[in-house]
């Protein structure tokens, strides 16, 4: 990873070989009778970190979760917290806890007791309970409704309160499964600040389990992109974007244009690939060495993608069509171009300017274009 | 459901509910009635209730059926909650298939079938029929019901506020004690109240395992009733009746009161 | 934690094993017995101290007599048909009782079901004896219903219901009425108010829309409350023996009597083998009838 500009030391212990990861999962494998969800996994989180597993429903995500809580048992591998084997110890001796997704509130005690309930079967002295419990009150703001049950407050401060649950034991790691999904958008938002802050101020291993990736993206250090059990990618969030390894990761993070074509050459650390007839080849930068004749997908962001209606004189690539679609989204405009032989392309201009000047309208004749480094090549 | 009440439905709740309730009210009015001929009003009286108060017999019958129905009810919710438990969250055993007949099986059975079945085994263990007996079937056929009203709650129980115990450092006991137990609490009341209940009413199956000594309430009315109305009877059915309406009625307006308190609470929630 | 898990099963199992389970083996072993008179009243006993020659010749001793006595006997196949005639029909009639009432609480506005469903409810609570005795008084030749038609002079001799058939169909109807009226008030509480609206939309009338959407959408519910009358009526005691008469003949109380009054414990545990037979059948379409609801709801 490029070394950013700036003093400020980059949070990357995943890079540093003397880091010791607080977790470790080792070919870790989880059967459902013949159902597979979890397929030999192996994975480092380290300490600190904010840790997102993404995927839709089904991947596998919240299987992996509910190992290292303690109620799913691995049928092959082993989960090592702090270099300890946690097969043998039960949920509730591990120094893991969990915010549950429905947060799983005691109904019939009050904020102030649903925060205690751990520690009281803690061995945190009586005396330094309610000290405890007041100053959790306090990080999710809540002190002024310590006496409430939980169905006389709202869904986010249920949401809170949870947390501060699952906080109040200072756990090694604190796993949270869905915490947002029952808010409302904007509530979200913000909420999702709030749980960075809050991981900032605790110093706790976050691991988020969440299919909504702009989330992910938001939140997490790493995200770990999950499908059908597997591992798909795990990384940081620009580079799950910028590079994905997979057109699983780029369909499924943000808005993607892909492109399959053939290599037909490859010098210098470039590919022109063949995608159409008639057209020609789109110029891209290539990491690793392709031979010729390969079968590859080109991603690429609509946001590289620009739209003019002059032709451009100086990109690498330059393709033709014609408007089919205008989508506007306030902040962005969404352009649906089709080029030759039918295909679409979607191209995102900013809507910088508060009165759009439609200089391009349904039908126009318009020209697209990126560069050789905006999109990236894959080949699976 | 469309909610257009029209006349046929007035009419017929009208006529269903006087069918459910005329023959209890007419009980009720007439064991007032001074006459023993019960079906003639001879005047306002309530003698037979000072008659009834003054019959051992009834009495020590009302006593030995208290006796049985507080002792088996609580046996019963025990082992039924238990039951349930087993059923809604142990997963696959062996016999589990059994198991679960043989908590259903009771509650559909005759229960003559079920009378005489339990009748010899006590004999065949040899056991001297009487209070003990009487118990011991009734916790059986009770345990049934319930076991079927806990576990139909358990169903609903959201799985994860156990996890969430276990997981703030519960046993598995304790998360039962402090999590499980007090949320299904309402449940087990009521499957304790429906056990209290048949046990009360059982006829049938008492008059098999009961011995010579042991003589049950309902036992008591059957064998008055089988000579024809008497209005000692019918004073007594008041009294049972009314225990029963009072019990009730109070049990709902509590409900619906507890129901009103918590969507007055939630709205308050919303609001803020 | 594996322990605790073995007590929570086995408390309850071994209980239900013990006072439910075995207690049919012996009602099974009895029903292949012979009569005797002697205690207890019925032939052979096993005797384990003669070890494995004793069982031999205690399971050489068990035959299907009393079986063919129940069948070649009058008096118990009249009662197991009997039974079933009144059962059946008493569950008809409770169905055209119980719909109404179930579709009026439905149609009934929403602060009042509540109200309805407690006074479904509250009979039930009250005392099965007491709601059965209830009827004599009123069926009886000088009880109330003859009192009540002769002085509206509908009818100059009173009619003779009690201790008849139309008695025991009366007692049956009453006291499984929740039974009917629950099952049904609660498909049709759940009904979706705009499919009767659009079927009217769609050209229906009143009537035919009752019987096109309501009606069909209602028939979980009536099956799950036919069986719910007809499985415990089949087995009745307390009703046939207060109400009915000498013509009633009903197989609970043939047994109770078998067992009470001649004590041929044989044939009476035969009696309840064959009602248990019989039994099975429409317990086990209930079973499949609510697992289908179960599915269906999910």
């Amino acid at each position: 990873m490029a070394q950013q500009p700036g003093t400020r030391p980059v949070f990357a212990p995943w890079n540093d070989p003397d880091q010791k990861p607080l977790i470790q999962f080792k070919n870790v494998t989880k059967r459902f009778g013949d159902f597979v969800a979890i397929d030999d996994i192996t994975l480092d989180i380290y300490r600190r970190e904010f840790f997102a597993l993404l995927g839709p429903s089904g991947c596998g995500k919240t299987t992996l979760m509910r190992m290292l809580a303690g109620f799913e048992t691995p049928s092959a591998g082993t989960i090592m917290v702090d270099g300890v084997d946690i097969a043998p110890i039960p949920p509730n001796r591990r120094p893991v806890n969990m915010m549950f997704q429905s947060y799983a509130l005691f109904p019939h005690l009050t904020v102030w007791d649903n925060i205690a309930f751990g520690l009281r079967r803690s061995d945190m002295p009586k005396d330094q309970i309610p000290a405890r419990v007041e100053e959790m009150l306090r990080l999710v703001r809540l002190e002024k409704f310590s006496k409430r049950k939980p169905h006389q407050i709202s869904g986010g401060q249920r949401q809170r309160v949870a947390l501060a649950r699952s906080l109040a034991k200072a756990p090694k790691l604190l796993l949270l499964d869905e915490p947002l999904g029952a808010l409302d958008k904007k509530l979200r938002q913000d909420t999702q600040f709030e749980l960075m802050d809050i991981q900032e101020k605790t110093g706790t291993t976050f691991v988020i389990v969440t299919h909504d990736q702009e989330e992910a993206m938001t939140v997490a250090s790493r995200v770990a992109v999950m499908d059908h059990g597997k591992m798909i990618q795990i990384d940081t969030p620009d580079r799950i974007y910028e590079t994905p390894n997979s057109v699983y990761v780029a369909d499924f993070i943000g808005d993607v244009n892909i492109i399959e074509g053939t290599v037909a050459e490859a010098a210098d650390g470039k590919v022109g690939i063949d995608w159409a007839e008639g057209q020609r080849k789109i110029v891209a930068a290539a990491s690793s060495d392709i031979a010729k004749g390969t079968r590859v997908h080109f991603a690429i962001r609509p946001e590289k993608v620009a739209i003019a209606t002059q032709e451009p004189a100086d990109r690498a690539n330059v393709i033709e069509g014609t408007v089919h679609d205008i989508a506007y989204l306030g902040n962005i405009s969404t352009y649906k171009v089709e080029l030759p032989g039918g295909r679409m392309m979607k191209a995102q201009v900013a809507n910088d300017r508060r009165i759009a000047r439609r200089e391009i309208t349904w039908d126009d004749k318009v020209w697209l274009s990126f560069t050789d480094t905006a999109g990236v090549v894959l080949l699976n | 459901m469309n909610r257009r009440f029209s006349w046929f439905n007035a009419t017929s709740l009208t006529l269903g509910f006087a069918f459910l309730y005329l023959p209890m009210l007419i009980l009720v009015i007439y064991s007032f009635n001074a006459s023993k001929l019960v079906t003639v009003w001879a005047g306002f009286s309530t003698k037979w209730y000072g008659e009834l108060l003054g019959n051992e017999a009834f009495l020590s019958a009302a006593w030995v059926t208290l006796k049985v129905a507080v002792i088996s009810s609580t046996v019963a919710t025990v082992l039924g909650t238990m039951a349930a438990y087993v059923l809604v969250r142990a997963g696959r055993f062996t016999g589990r298939t059994l198991f679960s007949g043989m908590i259903y099986a009771p509650i559909v059975m005759p229960e003559v079938i079920t009378g005489l079945a339990m009748l010899l085994l006590f004999i065949s263990l040899g056991l001297d029929r009487g209070v003990f007996t009487i118990i011991l079937a009734h916790i059986t056929f009770t345990m049934c019901f319930v076991s079927v009203v806990v576990s139909s709650r358990l169903v609903t129980f959201d799985r994860s506020l156990e996890e969430a115990a276990l997981d703030l450092g519960c046993t598995p006991f304790d998360a039962f004690k402090s999590v499980t137990l007090p949320i299904i609490a309402p449940a087990v009341i009521s499957g304790w109240l429906l056990a209290f209940t048949l046990s009360l009413d059982d006829l049938v199956i008492s008059q098999f395992v009961a011995g010579p000594s042991s003589t049950t309430l309902p036992m008591k009315i059957f064998s008055a009733v089988r000579l024809g109305v008497s209005p000692e009877i019918n004073a007594l059915s008041t009294i049972l009746i009314s225990i029963v309406t009072v019990g009730v009625i109070s049990a709902s307006l509590i409900s619906k009161r507890n129901i009103a308190r918590q969507r007055a609470d939630e709205q308050k929630a919303l609001q803020q | 934690m594996n322990l605790r898990r073995l007590f929570l099963i086995l408390t309850p199992y071994a209980w239900l094993l013990l006072f439910f389970l075995i207690p049919f083996v012996i009602v099974m072993k009895i029903a292949l017995s012979d009569y005797a008179i002697s205690i207890p009243p019925y032939t052979p006993t096993l005797d384990l101290s003669a070890g494995w020659e004793g069982i031999k010749s205690f399971l050489s001793e068990l035959d299907f007599e009393n079986f063919s006595f129940l069948a070649s006997d009058a008096l118990y196949y009249t009662a197991y048909f009997s039974s079933l005639k009144i059962a059946a029909v008493s569950t008809v009639l409770t169905l055209l009782v119980a719909y109404p009432i179930a579709y009026g609480m439905a149609q009934a506005s929403e602060e009042w079901r509540p109200t309805l469903m407690m006074l479904v409810i509250l009979p039930f609570w009250t005392s099965f004896l007491i709601r059965v005795y209830s009827w004599i008084g009123i069926l009886s030749n000088e009880g109330f219903l003859n009192q009540f038609l002769l002085w509206t002079g509908i009818i100059s001799e009173p009619l003779a219901i009690m201790n008849t058939q139309k008695a025991v169909y009366v007692g049956i109807v009453y006291s499984y009425l929740p039974f009917m009226i629950l099952p049904i008030y609660a498909a049709l509480e759940k009904l979706d108010g705009s499919l009767i609206e659009a079927a009217e939309d769609l050209g229906c009338s009143k009537m035919s829309a009752f019987w096109l959407v309501t009606f069909p959408l209602s028939i979980p519910g009536v099956i799950a409350g036919c069986f719910l009358v007809f499985i415990p009526a089949l087995g009745e005691f307390v009703i046939p023996s207060l109400l009915g008469g000498s013509d009633t003949l009903m197989i609970g109380k043939v047994l109770y009597e078998e067992f009470f009054s001649n004590r041929d414990w044989p044939v009476a545990s035969a009696v309840a083998v064959v009602l248990l037979l019989i039994l099975i059948i429409p317990i086990v379409l209930f079973q499949r009838n609510e697992q289908k609801q179960r599915e269906a709801n999910q």
